[in-house]
């Protein structure tokens, strides 16, 4: 093979490769994105129901109440402006407290309560997740979170 | 006084960077034997002065000298001397001092090792490192400062981070950071071929242990950290998709296409643009990586201490070097030519797939990473991607890798007949594909994602063994045959043999592992994948710098105990910082894994419990994959690279390359 006619392939090669793999990232990506919302937001309803969704905000005093089992958990989250309930079936991780600053990924039942798959607390006690410090922020202000559904009509979750 | 001596010792091996990177380089340039001659004394200047200010560090460190604001930060009197080391490297600043460290010790290994390299060569490639290090003592002295005081001192320091107080998160940074850092050496031998305009056989000979090296490292620093993430953070888990983690394993990625398109290069003398641009890549990525630990725009659990401002020092840095670097590349890019002819069916082809597979891959990756910050400065909304993205679009590119891995050392370079292939390789995918049904079947396991991965881990297993044997054959006597071997044969076989214990060990892991969370009274048991774990209670243990709540469980197989774990809940007063110290029974076959959670009010716990079967396999992979890579490092042709050279040197790049005998 000649080297023109090699690099032509080489170049067709890694063309192919590139799109398909690019095909397959994007359908991937767009069927794994998890969305941020604050618990306003979720009050609000702005966020789909039934669909893996992501939530952050402080651990509400006095809020945590654990089940006669031991592992099923109830507690509230809020960015201060609005509280939302959130259950949860496990063990905390460490850093999980009243106060604290937490993300919780899961689904929103019909009956409005989060039912948490995975809860997230950090590793440093003064640490606060970014999105639940923007969150904060916002509801001090009186703003809204960017709704990520907010888009063109026909674009899926 | 011993930190300002530090802190005068970063300045002067700012001073010396300066001086390495830019004389040299314009000696090179204009030819001046003596500005030449300055790369390796400045080199080494450098390196006394990086490893003046480190030594600084740790003795602040070892002398509990908490008027050191990161030492506060990072230490406390009650914490063991041999953690009070390790946490030189702890936290942002110290780790960026081990940075810089390494990235010193790699410039004098390259300054020693490279006495055979044309002077003027030799110069830049040690002049493309001072640059390199001295973006980072500056980053240092700008805006992170290790030897920063905290007056007045306080009594006592804050005590490093719980996590980090283990003995895999000793190893671990190192060793990831000289693989990472390592990436440096084939990016300024890459530079200063582009400089020089010279690209031959000799410069990836030059080229090709070093990387290996490198490769090494970041093997054993990823698989380490895995190991360390399992143990420590109490998720029985082995990878998590962290952004942090990822940042790590897409330059692994790279440098394993490098290590394969330097193969075609020197052996055939073609994909020399490309293997450059993999060294460019490689390294780009290492920066991006630190930017992307360090600047703080990633929740991670890495993410321990955060500064906008380093993010932008590191942005431009990045913009720098890889901007300068691709501009490099383009202006001098056709002065590479075009190497060997090779036909469709043939060792280069399939070494071409496996760099457009694992290109791909880092480039899946780092999409999963960066889309979320993208959106995010966008300002279209908070979004996570989160594991199920990674595993739905790695599997998918990772097994076509494996499989091509079976193929390419069996066939010939620059052309092969399909018919050979297919005669030497079938019973081997016979053979495969009926072990992994009967192991499907034994384990009543059901996904077709497992028999493909059961299937291709024995392949690759499996048509390794073929050449090896086929190898060791050529020979009339077999013990004669297996000391013929060239090492860099017999590390490539192990490496291969590592991916395929690895992928096994993930496929059983993810396949067959339980998990359970139960709540338990002193006395109880529970039965987990045929274990009965019994908990015998709690009692209070005090460590030397935290007090643990320590349970006593007791493993049974049948009637026979088979463990007795320990796992510990532990209180760090001075962060006031809980903490999960999970107890593990490790086996060949299967881990059990036990992790205390919080006491309930009638004196149970809550606890959880794993099965993980061969999960020590994922580690067992990477190990012998790390020692392949040492083994292929050590072959006899990279030593006597020197006397190449004294014929190679002289020779027009192009002419070489045709002479090139092509090797097995």
């Amino acid at each position: 093979m000649r080297p023109r006619r090699q690099r032509m392939i080489f170049v067709a090669v890694v063309l192919i490769g590139v799109a398909v793999a690019t095909a397959l990232a994007l359908t991937a990506i767009g069927e794994n994105m998890l969305y941020f919302y604050s618990p306003s937001q979720i009050v609000a309803g702005e966020a789909p129901r039934g669909h893996d969704v992501r939530i952050g905000g402080l651990v509400v005093d006095g809020s945590v109440a654990r089940q006669a089992n031991g592992l099923d958990v109830v507690f509230e989250l809020t960015d201060t402006a609005a509280a939302v309930p959130v259950t949860y079936t496990g063990i905390l991780p460490d850093l999980f407290r009243e106060g604290q600053g937490i993300v919780a990924l899961g689904k929103i039942g019909n009956d409005g309560v989060f039912q948490a798959r995975e809860v997230l607390a950090k590793h440093d006690e003064n640490y606060m997740p970014p999105e639940v410090a923007e969150a904060l922020k916002l509801a001090a202000e009186g703003g809204s979170m960017p709704n990520p559904h907010e888009k063109p009509a026909g674009s899926k979750p | 006084m011993i930190p300002e001596i530090g802190h005068f010792a970063l300045i002067l091996a700012l001073a010396v960077s300066i001086v390495l990177g830019v004389v040299p380089m314009l000696g090179a340039w204009r030819a001046v034997p003596e500005w030449i001659a300055l790369a390796v004394p400045a080199t080494r200047a450098m390196f006394l002065f990086v490893l003046l200010a480190y030594v600084c560090l740790t003795y602040a460190f070892v002398a509990k000298d908490f008027s050191v604001a990161y030492v506060a930060q990072n230490a406390n009197a009650e914490l063991p001397l041999f953690y009070r080391i390790s946490a030189v490297w702890g936290a942002h600043e110290g780790s960026i001092l081990l940075w810089a460290l390494i990235l010193a010790i790699w410039s004098v290994a390259v300054s020693l090792a490279s006495r055979t390299l044309p002077d003027v060569f030799r110069a830049r490639v040690l002049a493309v490192m001072g640059l390199v290090s001295c973006g980072f003592l500056l980053f240092m002295l700008m805006t992170s400062n290790p030897f920063e005081r905290l007056l007045p001192a306080p009594a006592n320091g804050q005590d490093l981070n719980p996590l980090l107080q283990d003995p895999g998160m000793v190893i671990h940074p190192p060793m990831l950071y000289i693989g990472y850092v390592g990436m440096a050496v084939p990016f300024a031998f890459a530079v200063a071929a582009l400089m020089g305009g010279r690209l031959d056989a000799a410069w990836t000979r030059w080229t090709r242990p070093w990387t290996t090296v490198a490769w090494v490292f970041l093997t054993a620093g990823i698989a380490l950290g895995s190991w360390w993430a399992y143990n420590e953070l109490g998720w029985g888990g082995w990878w998590f998709w962290d952004p942090v983690e990822n940042a790590s394993f897409m330059p692994w990625l790279v440098a394993t296409a490098l290590m394969h398109s330097l193969a075609v290069s020197e052996q055939r003398g073609a994909f020399k643009a490309w293997t450059v641009l993999l060294a460019i890549f490689g390294f780009s990525l290492s920066l991006l990586g630190t930017f992307l630990v360090r600047s703080g725009v990633l929740v991670s659990v890495h993410a321990f201490a955060t500064d906008p401002e380093r993010g932008i020092f590191i942005l431009a840095f990045l913009a720098v070097v890889i901007g300068g670097a691709l501009a490099l590349y383009a202006w001098r890019a056709n002065a590479i030519s075009g190497g060997g002819s090779f036909r469709l069916m043939s060792r280069e082809t399939l070494l071409l797939i496996n760099n457009v597979l694992l290109v791909v891959a880092c480039a899946t990756v780092l999409l999963g990473t960066m889309y979320p910050l993208i959106i995010d400065a966008l300002g279209l909304g908070k979004i996570s991607v989160g594991p199920p993205y990674f595993d739905a679009v790695f599997a998918p590119l990772m097994l076509p890798l494996v499989f091509v891995l079976g193929i390419g050392p069996l066939t010939r370079w620059k052309g092969d007949t399909a018919l050979r292939v297919v005669r030497r390789l079938r019973m081997a995918f016979v053979a495969s594909l009926v072990i992994a049904i009967a192991i499907v079947l034994i384990t009543a396991g059901s996904s077709p994602l497992l028999l493909a991965a059961l299937t291709m881990a024995i392949w690759a297993m499996a048509t390794t063994t073929v050449g090896f044997l086929a190898r060791v054959r050529s020979k009339a006597d077999f013990r004669q045959g297996l000391r013929a071997l060239p090492r860099s044969f017999v590390g490539m076989s192990l490496a291969h043999i590592g991916v395929g214990i690895f992928i096994i060990g993930v496929a059983f892991t993810t396949s067959f592992s339980t998990d359970r969370d139960v709540r338990l009274a002193p006395g109880d048991s529970e039965v987990l994948a045929g274990y009965r774990f019994q908990f015998e209670g709690v009692s209070e243990v005090p460590g030397s710098n935290y007090l643990a709540q320590r349970a006593a469980v007791r493993v049974f197989k049948g009637d026979k105990q088979v463990a007795a774990l320990f796992p510990e809940k532990r209180l760090y007063p001075i962060q006031s910082q809980p903490m999960t110290e999970a107890a593990i029974d490790a086996g060949f076959t299967r881990d059990l894994y036990v992790a205390l959670g919080e006491p309930l009010a009638d004196g149970s716990w809550t606890v959880r419990l794993y099965y993980k079967p061969l999960i020590r396999w994922i580690w067992l992979g990477p190990l012998i994959m790390a020692i392949g890579g040492l083994l292929a490092a050590s072959d006899r042709r990279y030593r006597s690279a020197g006397k190449a050279r004294r014929t190679v040197g002289e020779t027009p790049a192009d002419t070489v390359l045709s002479a090139e005998p092509s090797r097995g």
